[in-house]
């Protein structure tokens, strides 16, 4: 355990984050990038929810992985997620209830986010707790970057508001005709708000473009 | 002209690689194969060239669409005088029209021919004459009152997210006049749909009345809201009455049509199937649709009404993004008129559904032509084997 921060660590928690991001590179989990970025605050609250619920699901599961028969380990996985979800929505219920009224099913539908899957089948089925735990944070913190991104767009421009602070909505801005853009508050904005990203992120990125 | 050729020929090398202004090259590109058809042939393969390339088709359309502009100047001029209550001469009506429409015209070009010049020069290609008719088209299909700064972002968002990204012009799926439309509709409705944007309620230069707060209802918004149309079938078809710039003439877009079918420029099976498909909806909603107003509208209304003319004649024939096999024309129109009539009548939240209709089928012309061609290629299969 005297590596815990090594080269190999530090990369399997800061790639997914940038290089190989879940959303814009594996294009993965953009339905609920698509539902809950209208607003910047419940895109952080689903941001974080995801990167808690994917750190703790692959630290079970890494536990887990040599004790799982595997003809049954989908099954095994999905309680876990389930039961993480379950007490994250919950606390939400309890703590944060405004949020959790405007995330409405999208909490409970966490379990069905492929990056989850993704990073359990794909990581911690073959690595150690501490590694799995590293990879499930850096993937729910690169998933929670683009909503955050993406939300803030749609949130400034759709709304004039950034958290549900007045940014743009001023009588002098109204009066020299400025209004806000009702299409930003439609999920179709997100796509293409996402859709930039990746086309920023490949455009800067030489490598990432195929031949 | 032959000045002009030696002028041209003289300053050319200025813009080569390497030139004094290297930067405008395709700019200067643009407008000596718009001034002069371009005689650079293939050097390899074998080609045939038509006599008419796509500068020259795109100018005939932009000649089309003259007559609905000029009269869509002259009707906004005319709205404004009628419903402020001013007295005005045909020339002061006209002049105000124009004066009105011209920086829509400019604003579209400037803001969609500056993308377009400055993505050819990255690229290092031709500028594309797609936008020649595109930014004339979109002055024509906004409401009068709609916002230059709005314009200038919807524009840039339909070159950029419609056109640019598929590789430019003739690669794009939908038309990007309409997928201007189709932004400002949805990003700001206050200014595209209602009843406060059709006439101009504002002077220009001591021109007309001023008059704070006006509304007019298009026939279709009445429609829409049950209440009783106000305008005669005459006016429809002549075209005073509220309404989008260009389309509100019936008369003045047939000469354009009439110019468009007459050179083969616009295909007549798609211009003929949009109108049948209109008819035989708005037949079917007079016979057993609801109890409103908008489906107790007789066929011939529906079709003088709104965009359906304009985009029936300039929007669905667009070649880019309709279907391209002679038979899916057919079916590309009729649903597009009928769609169109559907919308219309079933939704009340969109008194006009001309522009989604097309949009509509434009994401299904590849799978038309698909079906068309594979019907033809088992047709042939079949009758090949029988005949052993």
């Amino acid at each position: 355990m005297g590596n815990l921060f090594s080269a190999k660590n530090k990369e399997v928690f800061s790639t997914p984050i940038s290089m190989n991001n879940p959303v814009t590179i594996q294009v993965l989990g953009i339905c609920s990038a698509l539902a809950v970025t209208s607003k910047l605050e419940p895109a952080i609250v689903m941001g974080l929810s995801v990167t808690i619920i994917t750190a703790f699901a692959n630290v079970v599961i890494s536990l887990l992985r040599k004790t799982v028969p595997n003809r049954i380990r989908i099954i095994v996985q999905l309680v876990v997620v389930a039961a993480l979800v379950t007490i994250v929505s919950e606390l939400l219920k309890a703590f944060a209830y405004d949020v959790s009224v405007q995330l409405s099913v999208y909490v409970g539908l966490i379990i069905t986010n492929c990056i989850l899957m993704g990073r359990l089948e794909a990581f911690a089925m073959a690595n150690g707790p501490w590694e799995s735990c590293l990879d499930g944070i850096g993937n729910g913190l690169g998933y929670a970057k683009v909503l955050v991104i993406t939300a803030f767009f749609r949130e400034l421009l759709g709304s004039g508001t950034l958290l549900g602070i007045n940014i743009l909505n001023y009588d002098f801005l109204k009066s020299a005709g400025y209004m806000n853009n009702g299409l930003m508050l439609m999920p179709p904005m997100a796509l293409i708000i996402v859709a930039c990203l990746i086309w920023y992120q490949r455009a800067k990125h030489k490598e990432l473009q195929e031949k | 002209m032959k000045a002009l050729r030696n002028y041209l020929d003289k300053i050319k090398p200025n813009f080569e690689e390497g030139g004094k202004y290297q930067a405008l090259r395709s700019v200067f590109d643009g407008f000596e194969t718009f001034l002069f058809v371009p005689n650079a042939t293939s050097k390899t393969g074998t080609h045939i060239h038509d006599a008419i390339d796509s500068k020259r088709i795109m100018s005939l359309v932009v000649i089309a669409l003259i007559p609905a502009l000029l009269f869509g100047m002259y009707n906004v001029g005319y709205q404004h005088f009628t419903h402020t209550g001013t007295e005005g001469s045909f020339c002061e009506m006209f002049i105000y029209g124009f004066l009105a429409v011209l920086p829509k015209i400019i604003v579209s070009y400037v803001v969609g021919l500056g993308i377009e010049f400055v993505v050819a020069q990255w690229k290092k290609e031709e500028i594309q004459e797609g936008f020649l008719v595109s930014g004339m088209l979109i002055p024509m299909i906004v409401p009068v009152e709609c916002p230059l700064w709005m314009l200038a972002v919807a524009v840039a968002f339909s070159v950029i997210f419609a056109k640019e990204v598929f590789g430019g012009t003739g690669m794009n799926i939908f038309n990007p006049a309409l997928i201007t439309r189709a932004f400002l509709f949805f990003a700001y409705p206050a200014k595209m749909s209602g009843d406060a944007v059709w006439v101009s309620g504002s002077s220009i230069f001591g021109m007309g009345g001023s008059v704070d707060g006006l509304t007019a209802a298009t026939p279709l918004g009445q429609a829409a809201t049950n209440t009783e149309i106000t305008y005669s079938l005459n006016d429809m078809i002549v075209g005073l009455i509220p309404g989008s710039i260009g389309e509100t003439s019936v008369i003045a877009i047939a000469l354009g049509a009439i110019l468009l079918l007459w050179t083969g420029v616009a295909s007549w099976k798609t211009m003929l199937s949009v109108f049948v498909g209109g008819s035989v909806m708005g037949l079917i909603f007079n016979a057993i649709g609801p109890d409103t107003a908008m489906a107790h509208m007789p066929w011939y209304e529906h079709l003088c009404l709104g965009g359906f003319c304009f985009g029936a004649v300039f929007m669905a024939t667009d070649p880019v993004t309709s279907s391209r096999t002679e038979n899916g024309k057919f079916v590309y129109g009729f649903l597009i008129g009928a769609m169109a009539i559907i919308i219309r009548v079933l939704n009340p939240g969109y008194p006009e559904g001309m522009m989604l209709a097309i949009l509509l089928m434009n994401i299904f012309a590849p799978l038309i032509d698909y079906v068309v061609v594979q019907n033809n290629i088992s047709r042939r299969a079949k009758r090949a084997l029988s005949n052993h």
